[in-house]
């Protein structure tokens, strides 16, 4: 191959979203889900993608994939990944990428494994289409990556279909379909929502660990903002399709600047010891159809706003120490 | 039949509800093949052998895993369903022997209801949320008309559910308002005792919160009890008089919320409040290993977590643990629960086991 493998240059990181604007078409309007999203993501890092159902997470992932739904138009932006524009490199290069060099996870591996396909044949298909095995070798290989994803017996689990399979096990398979060709980026939509405390725990631990021996960049999407601290070192908080907060993670913990992140922190059960010490975020995610949305898209919600949130347009702000904030009037 | 464990920590110290030796068990479907007849019919265990009360006035949560019973438990409870064994008391009288059809005609059958988990599959589509709201007043209470509206409107006021919404279907209304509907159902009819099935789990951060304030003071204002249902710890934690710490059909551990949530004393709860992400919470983690045990006829001489457990010894092979007392209040079971909690001084009596199951051979030392 000629080309270089992507991220090699660490002076350049693996990922870049530019001003990333996405639109849905539908019949009752046009959905302005995301607004000028943008953040970067280094080799080896782990970073979140946090935010209430509707806050446009997922729809980040699914851009960054090339998997949006046929509503969706790109209006703006650039998708860098490995010296590439995403999403300037057409279908055909885009079908190489994916699984090879980008992976995802899904939220619920029940429905995203195919039901009346052998678990294993599943993994040794992919490792057909991008690993450069052989036919001959490719059930061995993937019966290696279930033994390391840890499915215990994994000959005879490589033989199984999905629904003999628990919750957790299924997770598993998922996670080894998306390493099975060490792709340099994963992305974790929800891999543990729907699963158990203690095997989202286990879960979790090994993508981490995996991770970690690879060296990828791992795009963690979760509503758990706990579930991101314990894991990432960096967070972005996404609001109403605006990426309001990015900061490493103990800052965002000890010093919150946008006021959602704030409330957010507030609003978080393991933090306080009874419930009258939480407090609710007024209001509820604008809909994204209306014309006049303000420019400020949390404004009608915060306690801080003034004129100038509605109607200047969204003041996007980088400091010192790397942090991201998209306020006017930050704590 | 083994002796309740009754500990109540309700305000009025009165029993509302008790449930002794509470068991349902399923029997499965495959075993009916012709070539199988003969002999027993595999059972699934979903319930085996449950004891525990519920105070006037108090909030008890029970947690614990996908598939672990606590479903078919709140059911049990609810009358939705029928125990294979055991009695259900409630405010005196005897309501677990009733057949939840007959149950589902009787007087009791308003005072104990039960929110659902998830609000919109829960709530009929066709039906307004008026209509929602109204179908059990019609059923249980015989309004119609005037004295209908009123009493509807009164639960939508009470929950904080704008009248106005009330004409809407299901569809077009958000989360929140959805599980306000669903509670306004539950208490339009005035129960006494409110079995919620993972009522906030479908909910995002901000509205989960508003929601709990409201069931919070809905039981004052109400005088209402609770059977909160629940896999999230951290909102058991705060809501929470009492916790029953449920795995494969049994109640491992109970006691007072605080005091569970602070000193864990069975190994599956410590490994449960270890999985509970925080920054830092992996170097603590206790992890369970391997798949859980079949709960089809399950052997009723080993411990149930035999096999996941890092502290088993021979002993939880072959002696089930009973519930036994660790401190006031607080009951585990667990052969060597006893060695790991803060009252480690106090050897644990053998007189206050609280469920007559085999006596231990001996008690780890």
């Amino acid at each position: 191959m000629s080309q270089p493998a992507p991220g090699d240059d660490c002076r350049h990181p693996l990922l870049r979203v530019e001003d990333l604007r996405v639109d849905f078409h539908t019949r009752s309007g046009t959905v302005r889900a995301l607004d000028g999203i943008g953040f970067e993501l280094q080799r080896g890092e782990i970073m979140a993608l946090v935010g209430e159902s509707g806050s446009g997470k997922s729809v980040t992932a699914y851009a960054i994939m090339g998997i949006l739904d046929a509503a969706a138009r790109i209006t703006s932006g650039r998708i860098q990944f490995g010296g590439r524009d995403l999403l300037t490199v057409g279908e055909k290069a885009m079908r190489s990428i994916r699984g090879r060099e980008l992976a995802i996870i899904f939220q619920n591996p029940r429905t995203a494994l195919n039901p009346i396909r052998p678990v294993g044949r599943q993994i040794a298909d992919i490792l057909l289409q991008h690993g450069g095995v052989t036919a001959a070798q490719a059930p061995r290989r993937a019966v290696d990556m279930l033994a390391k994803v840890r499915i215990p017996d994994p000959e005879r689990r490589a033989a199984a279909y999905p629904f003999e399979l628990s919750g957790g096990m299924c997770q598993r398979v998922m996670i080894a379909m998306a390493l099975a060709c060490e792709p340099a980026l994963l992305i974790a939509d929800e891999p543990s929502t729907g699963l158990d405390i203690t095997t989202q725990a286990v879960i979790m631990d090994l993508v981490v660990e995996l991770v970690a021996s690879h060296n990828m960049a791992t795009l963690l999407i979760t509503h758990d903002l706990a579930l991101a601290a314990e894991y990432c070192s960096r967070i972005a908080v996404m609001h109403a399709g605006h990426l309001v907060e990015l900061a490493p993670t103990p800052l965002l913990f000890t010093m919150p600047r946008h006021p959602y992140t704030a409330k957010l922190i507030a609003a978080m059960p393991g933090e306080a010891g009874r419930l009258d010490m939480l407090a609710a975020i007024p209001g509820a995610l604008p809909d994204l159809r209306r014309p006049d949305l303000p420019a400020c898209r949390y404004a009608e919600r915060c306690e801080r706003a003034a004129a100038d949130c509605r109607e200047a347009p969204l003041l996007r702000l980088t400091s010192a120490d790397g942090r991201q904030i998209a306020c006017r009037h930050p704590l | 039949m083994p002796a309740p464990a009754v500990t109540i920590a309700g305000p009025t110290g009165e029993t509302l509800l008790a449930a002794t030796g509470l068991r349902k068990l399923y029997p499965l479907a495959h075993a009916a093949a012709p070539w199988r007849r003969r002999g027993q019919r595999p059972l699934l265990h979903a319930v085996d052998g449950v004891s525990f009360a519920i105070g006037r006035g108090e909030t008890v949560g029970l947690v614990g895993e996908s598939g672990c019973g606590k479903s078919t438990l709140a059911r049990l409870v609810a009358r939705l369903i029928d125990p294979t064994d055991g009695s259900i008391r409630f405010d005196g009288a005897e309501i677990g022997a009733v057949p939840a059809p007959r149950f589902g005609r009787s007087k009791q059958r308003a005072a104990i209801q039960m929110v659902f988990q998830d609000a919109t599959d829960s709530l009929n589509p066709r039906f307004t949320a008026f209509r929602a709201i109204a179908d059990p007043l019609i059923r249980l209470r015989n309004l119609s008309g005037s004295a209908l509206r009123a009493r509807v409107e009164e639960a939508a006021r009470l929950t904080g559910l704008p009248l106005e919404l009330l004409s809407r279907f299901p569809h077009q209304l958000s989360g929140g308002q959805k599980a306000r509907v669903g509670i306004a159902r539950a208490i339009a009819v005035e129960p006494r005792l409110l079995v919620l099935d993972e009522p906030t789990s479908a909910l995002d951060v901000s509205v989960q919160i508003v929601i709990l304030k409201l069931l919070q003071e809905l039981k004052q204002r109400l005088d209402l009890s609770y059977l909160f249902v629940s896999h999230d710890l951290g909102v058991v934690r705060l809501l929470c008089d009492r916790v029953l710490v449920m795995y494969l059909g049994r109640i491992v551990e109970s006691g007072p919320a605080a005091q569970v949530f602070a000193a864990p004393a069975h190994p599956y709860t410590q490994a449960l409040l270890s999985a509970i992400p925080r920054p830092g919470a992996r170097r603590s983690r206790i992890a369970l290993e391997g798949e859980p045990r079949s709960p089809i006829d399950p052997d009723p001489t080993i411990c149930r977590l035999y096999g996941r457990c890092a502290r088993a010894t021979d002993l939880c092979r072959s002696v089930a643990p009973p519930l036994r007392r660790v401190a006031a209040g607080h009951h585990a079971a667990c052969h060597h629960a006893a060695c790991h909690h803060a009252a480690c001084h106090h050897a644990v009596d053998a007189t206050e086991t609280t469920q007559a199951a085999p006596r231990p051979l001996a008690v780890g030392s």
